[in-house]
């Protein structure tokens, strides 16, 4: 039960310079053996660079760790036989049938019994009666589930899913994480990336990278105390015209709206006191301070990057 | 076992691309199907010793001689007559708007002046703006009329066809007796089919792979770049074999090109030339982004292989810079190689300059292919 002890990535100091650009700058992590670990950031942060880092697919131009007890810059190979890896697009052969993609997969990874773990593969996606069907054909929910079936294949002990659901639709989504918490139950490692803030929530553990560098790391249920986020819960009539004007105010970190309920949080709690305090003079709407969730954890990083890729821009 | 090399992987790679070369039908079709056509147009429509080229006479005379060479003109088969004019202006108006490549105007009082012994001039007008096209007609000319006096101008005539020429030249057409177009430019396409498919489909098959993220699904999995690369390329060099099978039949059957030299000169040859090739396509992929890049640098290699290699054009007749380009084109080579084995039964140590030069620029571009080739996805 060593698995269980050791971290399935450790990882410190990546770096990744692209041109003359730091796409990955100086970034430590460690994964824990059978949590649901996810990744957070907005677009171009570096998320899928730093995951390709980590299994051995690419070299870091600094830094090191293990992958699975590996050393990711000279134990590619057997990183590669343990992992599974699952692009961000669709990245099997649209033009070989769903059987054949899963065979080749298996004989990518020379897997004894081959027929037998193709045909359980096939019965496990409900595929085994369209196993003849081109792959390109099915829809994008289905494509995603036979990519997770082919990077299942070899029963790998780590997961890396690079944005697994983008562009599926929510049903698909909801059976897909259904199918990721089953598997990590079974005490496989699962590093997803995502900006997905439903699949945040799902995950064990958390780490937020933007523009390359890691800005919060920790378990999920921590994570907005970490910030220091402070947060009230406002409900009442016309709720879109208190919106419109919370968001003039400038010592408010932000407003987030869930259907008729608006969720105002900011850092700085006396600020936000002394503001809740002018509105409830009002009388009209109801403020109840609650206990910050990674909802409004997640938009509050999103926000905090956004200003940060105006500066950063040129 | 440094590299790991697993030929189970290696197998594995190799079956996926025969079946995806089996679904893909159109490109199917377009190996097999091109090089057929190819073959047929070039073989069949290309004559750079144009005959039937339509002719008309001005007659200022007419008799025994100028009939004899008007005869012998026809039976060249490089003149058709079309008729006669009855003066300059109407011939060259015929010239102008193409309705006839040549002119000929027998001068008044053509018969008697030879009698004479005054050395009359027949004139040949042509449209030369296309000197391909009347050239061999044109050549021609001064073997007809010598052959027509003499033929003419027999028994108390025979005066004044003049004394034989001092000198003969006897002309030993070798490898084409006939001057056989075909016979010529067979052989050197089959340098040029093999050039356009084997370097578009390598570099189109390995560019596909990393255009729809298939490459990035591949790397992540324990197969060896080295598995990749030969599982993808073999069955190219199949369809090469296919292609040269098909091409040595049917320049045998339809346009009875021999082949007379040394079989295995020609197979030694030709693999040195698929893979030379097949390198070329390689190197073109490590720089294409997209299949659309690929196909359209294959094709900027293609335009210097058909004109600069001596394919369309004689390399001889080519400025010096322009032989220097087509030096460096592997096709040059191979083309020179293919014509001696075939057309002139060379045997290995004939072509081992063209097989060495081959293996110089194979050499060159192996290298700087590798340079450019990266396992890591960047």
């Amino acid at each position: 039960m060593t698995m269980h002890a050791a971290p399935a990535i450790s990882v410190t100091g990546l770096t990744k310079i692209f041109g003359k650009r730091k796409v990955v700058d100086s970034f430590d992590m460690e994964v824990p053996a059978g949590a649901i670990y996810g990744f957070l950031g907005p677009n171009g942060s570096g998320k899928t660079t730093t995951i390709r880092m980590m299994c051995g697919l690419l070299t870091p131009d600094a830094g090191s760790g293990t992958c699975l007890g590996f050393d990711i810059l000279r134990e590619q190979n057997k990183i590669k036989e343990n992992v599974g890896y699952m692009t961000q697009r669709f990245s099997l052969y649209e033009d070989l049938t769903i059987r054949e993609n899963l065979d080749f997969i298996a004989r990518m990874y020379r897997l004894k019994a081959r027929k037998a773990r193709v045909d359980e593969a096939l019965e496990h996606l409900g595929l085994a009666d369209r196993a003849k069907q081109l792959a390109g054909t099915l829809s994008g929910g289905w494509k995603q589930r036979l990519a997770l079936a082919a990077c299942m294949i070899h029963t790998p002990s780590l997961l890396l899913l690079d944005e697994p659901t983008a562009g599926v639709d929510p049903k698909a989504r909801r059976d897909f994480w259904d199918e990721i918490r089953a598997l990590s139950a079974k005490g496989v490692t699962v590093l997803v990336s995502t900006h997905y803030m439903d699949e945040a929530v799902q995950c064990d553990y958390i780490a937020y990278i933007a523009y390359g560098k890691k800005l919060i790391a920790g378990p999920a249920a921590e994570i907005p105390a970490m910030i220091g986020l402070h947060t009230w819960r406002v409900t009442g009539p016309d709720i879109s015209k208190l919106e419109a004007d919370l968001r003039l105010e400038p010592d408010i970190g932000q407003v987030a709206r869930f259907g008729a309920v608006l969720h105002v949080s900011g850092t700085n709690r006396d600020e936000l006191e002394a503001l809740v305090k002018h509105y409830q003079s009002y009388g009209t709407h109801e403020w109840v301070e609650k206990k910050s969730e990674l909802e409004e954890a997640f938009i509050y990083l999103m926000a905090g990057t956004k200003d940060n890729f105006a500066v950063d821009t040129p | 076992m440094r590299w790991g090399f697993s030929i189970a992987r290696f197998l594995a790679v190799l079956s996926k691309e025969f079946v995806q070369m089996r679904r893909d039908k159109i490109t199917f079709v377009m190996m097999i199907g091109v090089p057929i056509m190819q073959l047929l147009i070039f073989g069949y429509a290309i004559n750079s010793d144009p005959r039937h080229l339509p002719t008309l006479v001005e007659m200022g005379d007419e008799g025994p001689v100028t009939r004899a060479i008007l005869m012998g003109m026809s039976n060249s088969t490089y003149f058709d007559f079309q008729g006669t004019v009855t003066g300059p202006e109407e011939g060259d108006r015929a010239l102008r708007d193409g309705s006839a490549n040549f002119v000929i105007v027998i001068p008044q009082n053509f018969e008697r002046d030879i009698l004479r012994g005054l050395s009359p001039d027949i004139l040949l007008s042509a449209d030369a703006s296309d000197p391909a096209a009347v050239g061999g007609a044109a050549s021609a000319m001064s073997g007809i009329v010598a052959t027509a006096i003499a033929e003419s101008l027999t028994g108390p005539l025979r005066f004044a066809a003049g004394a034989p020429p001092p000198v003969g030249v006897v002309v030993h057409k070798q490898y084409n007796p006939e001057g056989s177009t075909s016979i010529n430019i067979v052989p050197g396409l089959l340098g040029v089919i093999l050039s356009l498919t084997m370097v578009m489909i390598t570099a189109v098959a390995i560019v596909r792979e990393s255009e729809k993220g298939t490459m990035e699904t591949l790397i992540a999995t324990p197969v060896r770049p080295f598995e990749v690369m030969l599982g993808k390329i073999l069955p190219y060099v199949v369809v090469g074999y296919v292609q040269t099978a098909v091409f040595l039949l049917a320049s045998r059957l339809l346009f009875n090109v021999p082949f007379i030299g040394a079989p295995l000169a020609f197979f030694i040859g030709f693999n040195l030339f698929v893979i030379v090739n097949l390198a070329l396509g390689f190197l073109i992929s490590t720089v294409a982004r997209s299949q659309m890049q690929a196909m359209q640098l294959s094709f900027f290699t293609l335009l210097p292989t058909i004109l600069l290699s001596g394919f369309m054009f004689p390399f001889a007749a080519m400025p010096g810079w322009a032989q220097t380009i087509g030096s460096a084109i592997p096709a040059t080579h191979f083309l020179r190689l293919v014509r001696k084995v075939m057309l002139k039964g060379a045997n290995l140590a004939d072509i081992a300059g063209d097989l060495a030069n081959i293996a110089l620029i194979l050499l060159v571009i192996s290298v700087i292919a590798l340079r450019r080739y990266r396992q890591t996805l960047d």
